[in-house]
């Protein structure tokens, strides 16, 4: 029996790693909180992912709330932050994009947070001119 | 001694297969081709003076006010009742109410004015352009509750975009141009203002 020739195989197999290199966006963060968002209706795609600054809420994750109790936490990037320090974030966020007018902020909250909070976040997000805001959710029905 | 031509030995490449492959199983695990979807919104303006914080005066019929206390409890108040409306936990309701309020079909003196304006596309309409709707809420009030609020409020502006942009140019809002969709948009612009939380009641 002859044998197959497998030679093209390395070629085939680099053009779906390119393919998946290509789309890939990887996870940058390390969640610290967890949280459930919430449900809607009338959601829409987040375009441009190389704008978005995620803000995440919600109570610190199981093995961490030994150390830091069990009320809600706001992270960014890969540490609890304070509101006042959005600011900060924001602005180094901006520096690395492209199109800054395109900065979109998402923040994703667990459903028990209280509106405090996220009141907070979003007066920040106002002086910081950082006025498009996402609230991440998930699709009812 | 005569030369002899020597080959240069072919290279054995039957090994890339097996690295490729590690790299692509690699990036497989590792990529989330999940999109991100979520309820656009748009923050106002920070004020351009703290110390001056200017009480806009709007008409008491242009308001729409949605309260949400610490326990998730809905009110609405608008002109055409005389005090709060009590909705429970229930903000479904809230969307036809504010359809109701946004178009005011009957032109009622109670529900927000109307004006007549000219807009490109749709030519002389006669709307509520001076509407707002205000949501309240206490610093207690779940987040959850807030956003199923926002939810039906945008819901409310969307069914009504997609209904004049249906009647007008028989297709859906998405699936209009550009001009046409800031046609519509200027026929109903979301006015949804947000006032700083209060404490009230529900404590």
């Amino acid at each position: 029996m002859p044998e197959m020739n497998t030679s093209s195989l390395p070629d085939l197999i680099f053009t779906i790693l390119f393919f998946f290199m290509i789309v890939t966006t990887m996870r940058e963060v390390t969640l610290k909180v967890k949280f459930t968002v919430p449900a809607g209706t009338e959601l829409e795609k987040l375009e441009k992912k190389s704008a978005v600054s995620f803000i995440y809420v919600g109570p610190p994750t199981d093995n961490l709330r030994a150390q830091f109790g069990g009320t809600t936490r706001i992270q960014l990037n890969d540490r609890y932050a304070e509101p006042k320090e959005i600011m900060d974030f924001i602005y180094q966020e901006r520096q690395s994009m492209s199109d800054q007018t395109a900065q979109v902020v998402s923040i994703k909250a667990d459903q028990k947070t209280q509106m405090g909070y996220i009141t907070d976040i979003k007066e920040v997000l106002r002086k910081s001119w950082a006025l498009k805001v996402n609230y991440s959710a998930t699709h009812r029905q | 001694m005569a030369k002899k031509k020597r080959k240069v030995p072919g290279l054995n490449a039957s090994s890339t297969a097996d690295i490729s492959f590690i790299l692509l199983i690699f990036f497989l695990i590792t990529t989330s081709m999940d999109t991100d979807i979520g309820l656009a919104r748009r923050l106002p303006q920070p004020p351009e003076d703290e110390e001056v914080k200017q009480e806009l005066k709007i008409k008491e019929r242009n308001v729409m006010e949605v309260r949400i206390n610490a326990a998730g409890f809905l009110w609405v108040k608008d002109g055409s009742e005389s005090g709060y409306v009590d909705l429970a936990h229930n903000p479904r309701a809230l969307r036809d109410r504010a359809k109701a309020f946004i178009l005011n079909e009957q032109n009622l003196s109670v529900l927000p004015e109307k004006h007549v304006i000219n807009i490109d596309l749709l030519g002389q309409c006669y709307l509520t352009d001076k509407h707002v709707i205000s949501v309240q809420t206490d610093r207690g009030t779940p987040y959850d509750m807030y956003f199923m609020v926002q939810n039906e409020l945008v819901a409310a502006y969307n069914e009504l975009r997609n209904d004049l942009s249906k009647e007008k140019f028989h297709r859906l809002y998405d699936a209009l141009t550009d001009e046409q969709k800031v046609a519509i948009r200027t026929y109903f612009p979301q006015k949804i203002s947000e006032a700083e939380p209060k404490r009230y009641g529900g404590n």
